[in-house]
C-alpha cells in the first residue's frame, strides 16, 4: 500500500540524507526502521507526508502518486496521515483535548478550528481515544503539565483521531525512561493492530524495534541497508548498519528480545498459578 | 591525546580569554577612535559646569512657583486625563487589531520573502519617523485635536506591534507547528491552532505595554495640538500656571504608576 521508489533527498545545504531509496509496505504491518543518527530516517518519514519535499522519487499511498499532489491536495492526503513525534509536538499552552481535536483539523471549517465547535463525533471519539491511552479525566489538563509519557499518549491519540491511513512514528520513546519507552512502543504496537493501521516507526534503540515490529529496515548513509524480519537481526547487521562496535557486551539483541518472550511467559505461568491457587480455595 | 601532549610540550599554566575582535590592529583602532571621537563631541556641544551650576537656583526658583500644586481646576484636569485614556485606549485598540496582520506579514517564518520586506519596510519607516512628526502631519491633515492623535498614536502602535509581534512569531517552537501541519491544516488554521496559542501571552503583554506607551505619547501629542491632557499641561505652562502644571504632572504620574503596576499584575498571571 506504500511504496516508495528510488527516493533522494538533497537538503539545500548541500547535505544528501537519502540515496536512491525504495520501500513497500504491506497493509497492518509494523515496520521499524533503525539507523545511527543522520542516516535519513526523520527525512524518510517527512519525505511522506512532504513536510520535506523530496528531491527525486516517487511514493505511493494506496495507488495515490503523493509526489505529485498540489499544495491543497497534500493537505488532504495529510488528513489521513497521523504523525507522532519524538519531541511530541503538542501545542503546549494548549489543554489535552484541544490537542487531540488538533487531529481533526483538517476535517473541520477554519470558524470551527477558531471557536473550538468540533463535530460531537469528534469530541465523543477523543473521550474514546482518551480513555484508551489512559488520560481519562485528563481532558482539561494544558498540555505542559504533564509528564512526557503522558504527553507522548496525547500524542498517539492526535494521531489516531485522524483515522490515518498511515502512522509515521518518529523516534517515539528517545526522550522517555526504558520503562516508559516500553509501555509506549506498546500501546503503539497495539493501536496499529486494533485500527488495522500500518506503521513506520523510526527508532534507535534495537531492543524495542526488534519486539514490536513484524520487519525491520536498516538504514545508514541515506540508503538501506538491511530489511527482514526481526530475528535475523544479528551482530553482522547491526555492524552493517551501525558500524563496527562491541555488539557481544552490549547483549545480542535477539537474545535480548527473547529473555523479554521468556520474562512474559515467566509472567503468565505465576498468573496461571495464582489462577490454579484461587480456584482451589 | 591531551595527555601525550602535556609530556613533549612544556606545561602551559597562563590563559586569557581569547579577545572578541581578533585582529589588534582593528580592536586597537576602534578603541582609540571612540575615544578620541567622545573627547571631540564634549568640546563641540560646548558642556559647561558653570552654567550648569548657574541653573540649578532657577529650577528651585521654579518648583517654588510649582508648590504647592493647584488641584482646583479638577474639572479641566480631568477631561483632559480622560480624553487622553481615551486616545490610548482607542489606538491601542485599532493599532493590535491592524498590528497583527503586520506581524504576520514580517513574519519570515510565515510569509515569502517580498511580502516579508513590504512589511519589514513599512515598520522600518513608522519607527523612523518620531511620533511627533506623524502626528504634525495629521494635525495639518484633518485639524487640530484628539482625531490627529489618536490616528498618529494608531499608526505607532501598528508598527511597534508588528515589529515585536514578528519577532515573537519567528522565536516560536518549529515542533508544534509542525505537527499542526502534519495533521493537514492548512496555513490559516496552522496560525490560529499552532502559533497563536504560543504567541497569545506575550502579545497580551505587548498590548498593556503599548497602552502604556500610547498614554505617556498622546502627553507629547497635546504639545502640537493633537489633544489630550497635553495641551491642557502645555496652555498651563504657556500661562505660568506652574502650581496647576504641577497638578496634571502629578495625575499623570499617578496614573502612569497605576497602570504599570495593573499591567504587571496581568503580566504575571499569563503563563
Amino acid at each position: 500500500m506504500l511504496h516508495i521508489e528510488n527516493l533522494t533527498k538533497t537538503y539545500p545545504n548541500g547535505q544528501t540524507a537519502l540515496r536512491e531509496c525504495s520501500l513497500s509496505m504491506e497493509r497492518s504491518q509494523i515496520v521499524t526502521v533503525i539507523g545511527p543518527s543522520g542516516a535519513g530516517k526523520s527525512t524518510v518519514l517527512r519525505c511522506i507526508n512532504r513536510l520535506v519535499e523530496p528531491t527525486r522519487g516517487r511514493i505511493l499511498l494506496n495507488d495515490t502518486e503523493i509526489t505529485a499532489l498540489g499544495t491543497k491536495k497534500m493537505c488532504r492526503m495529510r488528513r489521513r496521515m497521523g504523525m507522532i513525534f519524538q519531541e511530541y509536538n503538542l501545542v503546549e499552552r494548549l489543554t489535552v483535548m484541544e490537542n487531540v481535536l488538533s487531529g481533526r483539523l483538517g476535517f473541520v471549517s477554519l470558524f470551527q478550528a477558531l471557536f473550538r465547535r468540533f463535530p460531537q463525533g469528534d469530541i465523543e471519539s477523543a473521550f474514546e481515544l482518551l480513555e484508551r491511552v489512559g488520560l481519562s479525566g485528563y481532558e482539561n489538563s494544558r498540555a505542559d503539565a504533564l509528564s512526557g509519557g503522558q504527553r507522548q499518549r496525547v500524542g498517539i491519540a492526535r494521531a489516531l483521531m485522524q483515522q490515518p491511513r498511515i502512522l509515521l512514528v518518529d523516534e517515539p520513546t528517545s526522550s522517555l525512561d526504558p520503562k516508559t519507552a516500553r509501555t509506549i512502543m506498546s500501546l503503539i504496537a497495539e493501536l496499529s493492530r486494533e485500527h488495522g493501521i500500518p506503521a513506520l516507526i523510526n527508532i534507535h534503540d534495537v531492543g524495542l524495534a526488534t519486539k514490536f515490529a513484524q520487519r525491520v529496515v536498516g538504514l545508514s548513509h541515506g540508503g538501506i541497508v538491511f530489511d527482514g524480519p526481526p530475528q535475523t537481526v544479528d551482530t553482522s547487521s547491526l555492524t552493517r548498519i551501525f558500524g563496527e562496535a562491541d555488539w557481544g557486551t552490549t547483549g545480542a539483541v535477539t537474545s535480548n528480545t527473547s529473555d523479554i518472550a521468556q520474562k512474559d511467559t515467566l509472567i503468565e505461568a505465576t498468573e496461571g498459578n495464582a489462577v490454579l491457587e484461587a480456584t482451589k480455595a | 591525546m591531551s595527555h601525550r601532549a602535556a609530556e613533549t610540550e612544556p606545561l602551559r599554566i597562563s590563559w586569557r580569554p581569547p579577545p572578541k575582535i581578533r585582529n589588534p590592529l582593528l580592536r586597537w583602532s576602534l578603541l582609540v577612535g571612540c575615544g578620541l571621537y567622545i573627547i571631540y563631541a564634549i568640546g563641540d556641544v560646548h558642556l559647561n559646569p558653570e552654567r550648569f551650576i548657574a541653573g540649578i537656583p532657577r529650577v528651585a526658583e521654579m518648583l517654588g512657583v510649582m508648590l504647592p500644586p493647584d488641584f482646583s481646576r479638577w474639572d479641566l484636569l480631568f477631561s483632559g486625563l480622560s480624553e487622553s485614556i481615551q486616545m490610548a485606549v482607542i489606538s491601542t485598540a485599532i493599532g493590535i487589531v491592524l498590528g497583527i496582520p503586520v506581524a504576520v506579514g514580517a513574519a519570515k517564518n510565515l510569509v515569502p520573502a517580498p511580502i516579508y520586506y513590504l512589511f519589514r519596510g513599512y515598520i522600518g519607516l513608522v519607527r523612523t519617523l518620531p511620533e511627533v512628526l506623524i502626528a504634525i502631519f495629521f494635525v495639518k491633515a484633518i485639524g487640530f485635536g484628539a482625531f490627529a492623535g489618536m490616528l498618529t498614536l494608531t499608526v505607532a502602535s501598528t508598527a511597534f506591534v508588528g515589529k515585536l509581534l514578528a519577532e515573537e512569531i519567528e522565536a516560536i517552537d518549529p515542533g508544534q507547528v509542525e505537527a499542526i501541519r502534519a495533521t493537514g491544516a492548512g496555513w490559516s488554521k496552522v496560525l490560529i491552532y499552532g502559533i497563536q496559542p504560543q504567541v497569545l501571552p506575550r502579545s497580551i503583554g505587548l498590548s498593556i505595554y503599548r497602552w502604556d506607551i500610547n498614554f505617556r505619547e498622546s502627553v507629547i501629542l497635546g504639545i502640537v495640538g493633537a489633544g489630550g491632557i497635553g495641551a491642557t499641561l502645555y496652555n498651563a505652562f504657556g500661562r505660568y500656571e506652574y502650581d496647576f502644571g504641577l497638578a496634571i504632572l502629578l495625575a499623570m504620574i499617578a496614573i502612569v504608576l497605576i497602570a504599570e503596576w495593573g499591567s504587571g499584575k496581568i503580566r504575571r498571571s499569563i503563563k
